[in-house]
């Protein structure tokens, strides 16, 4: 099996617009290959569409998009959980892997130790009503990450949870990113979020999507729940407020 | 729930002998002809005397309403899956899927006995004509209505459009085809009582639409009343069918997201 890092992604001149409205303009972006990317920003600063430009469910109006491999497997995570209520846990997850073709036999086991690493072992069988939002939302993640992406993309996936389940989805995800090189780029409305996790946090402006503070996060990983209470975490988190607040406050 | 039970079914139980009896003391106390108005009781009496022919007529029409139903079910949901698959076919065709909702089954239902001749064929045919409508119109809203994350998810596994027909749409779609077969059953009765009143071959004693004719003839309004109380009798055990179905179908497929009242 190919040894992969993850995707690298390279972004020039990149510009998108909607119905005149530019919602991205002209943004130049690096991702490096394995580095974990966390994007802030105000509501309607291009988070999204980034994103789906990233995923290919878009196209840029003028730029280039080079990704490092041609066949790159991306898989994305929505702010819903976005799980088909007529397939049980397991057969949710084993989705992409059965879009691609892969037998039965292989792709549930491959499911079910995903599913234990997420810790639902037990709620392979269930269906989706019967979880609650952050089991769902595990649920998604271990869809997405079940073709070995080379690339996730997150798109406020923890948003509509309540702190401490979205403490736990963290920890879930940060240690799936180490156990499994890829790149990950990941939209949040959350400053703590996106310093706990990420490698690099960018703050991008309202309404034109330029970047406003490019920061380098160098905590080491794995992070844990005393991290997010020590004085170096503290101070990131209050530079990358500071230049948030400072952007905000300019445009008020 | 249990001992609620018994109290749920008298109020209407109650409220039914209270209008039945002022019909017929109304009645009576108008002196009114049994022709233009017959009382319940005389309505009660036909019932009872006829229940074998009635009920022989009411398993006839029930046989054509289903056979139509199924029709309506399995062409519907074909004819919406072809209408969903790409928005020029929807442009060019769905018009003159909304035609069958506003022809006049009255009207074109002696074309339907030159067509297929006397007999259930054309009163299947009427059947099938009245309750294709909302399944046609109810499942292409189901396949249209896929969640768009979902179909993103889709496109982003790189799936054929067979997959994401099969695997996406046409099982969301499913509670609104069942949405869409509960409003057909009523009709598909309505349908093949009206294919009766025109093309019934009478054999076998015809169904409800001919004793309803046939009662009309003889001025016997009590059986006119009894026949029709057959027929919703007919359309209310066809909806619970369905509404069993309904049910089954939505334990299933675990939809109880889509749970309906």
């Amino acid at each position: 099996m190919k040894h992969r890092q993850g995707a690298g992604l390279k972004l020039r001149g990149i510009h998108r617009q909607f119905e005149g409205r530019p919602v991205i303009n002209h943004l130049d972006l690096d991702v490096a290959p394995g580095e974990f990317l966390a994007i802030i920003g105000p509501s309607g600063c291009g988070k999204s569409t980034l994103l789906r430009l990233l995923a290919h469910l878009d196209q840029a109006d003028q730029g280039t998009l080079d990704r490092s491999e041609a066949d790159l497997d991306v898989a994305f995570v929505f702010q819903d959980p976005c799980l088909m209520p007529w397939r049980s846990v397991i057969d949710n997850v084993a989705l992409p892997l059965e879009l691609q073709g892969v037998p039965r036999h292989h792709r549930i086991p491959a499911a079910e130790a995903l599913l234990r690493t997420v810790g639902l072992g037990d709620a392979q069988g269930k269906f989706p009503q019967q979880l609650s939002g952050g089991m769902k939302m595990r649920v998604s993640l271990a869809r997405a990450l079940i073709t070995r992406p080379d690339l996730l993309l997150l798109d406020e996936p923890f948003a509509a949870l309540d702190d401490i389940t979205r403490h736990h989805l963290d920890d879930h995800l940060q240690s799936l990113w180490l156990s499994h090189p890829m790149t990950v780029v990941f939209v949040t409305h959350s400053l703590s979020e996106a310093v706990y996790l990420a490698d690099r946090v960018i703050v991008l402006s309202a309404g034109g999507g330029n970047i406003t503070l490019d920061y380098k996060v160098p905590l080491p990983h794995p992070r844990t729940a005393a991290s997010r209470l020590s004085t170096p975490f503290i101070d990131h988190l209050r530079t990358v407020s500071e230049a948030f607040e400072g952007h905000s406050r300019t445009l008020a | 729930m249990k001992p609620l039970s018994g109290v749920l079914w008298l109020p209407p139980l109650m409220s039914f002998v209270l209008i039945t009896g002022l019909i017929e003391c109304s009645i009576i106390l108008m002196d009114l002809p049994a022709y233009l108005a017959p009382r319940p009781s005389a309505v009660a009496l036909a019932l009872f005397i006829h229940a074998e022919e009635l009920l022989k007529a009411t398993r006839h029409t029930g046989i054509a309403a289903i056979t139509g139903l199924g029709m309506s079910a399995i062409l519907g949901a074909l004819l919406a899956i072809t209408l969903a698959s790409h928005p020029l076919i929807r442009r060019a065709f769905y018009p003159y899927a909304v035609f069958f909702q506003t022809v006049p089954i009255i009207a074109i239902a002696p074309m339907l006995v030159i067509w297929f001749g006397y007999g259930q064929g054309a009163v299947v045919a009427a059947s099938f004509i009245v309750s294709v409508s909302p399944i046609i119109a109810n499942t292409l809203t189901g396949l249209l209505s896929t969640d768009p994350a979902l179909l993103d998810l889709f496109r982003i596994a790189k799936a054929s459009r067979l997959d994401t027909l099969f695997k996406l749409r046409i099982p969301g779609a499913i509670p609104h085809f069942l949405t869409g077969l509960r409003i057909a059953s009523g009709l598909a009765v309505i349908g093949a009582i009206v294919g009766e009143f025109v093309a019934d071959s009478y054999e076998d004693g015809g169904g409800i639409g001919t004793a309803v004719e046939i009662a009309l003839k003889e001025q016997r309004t009590d059986l006119v009343f009894a026949a029709v109380l057959m027929s919703s009798l007919l359309g209310l055990i066809i909806f619970w069918l369905v509404s069993g179905l309904n049910q089954l179908s939505l334990k299933y497929w675990h939809l109880g997201e889509f749970k309906d009242s």
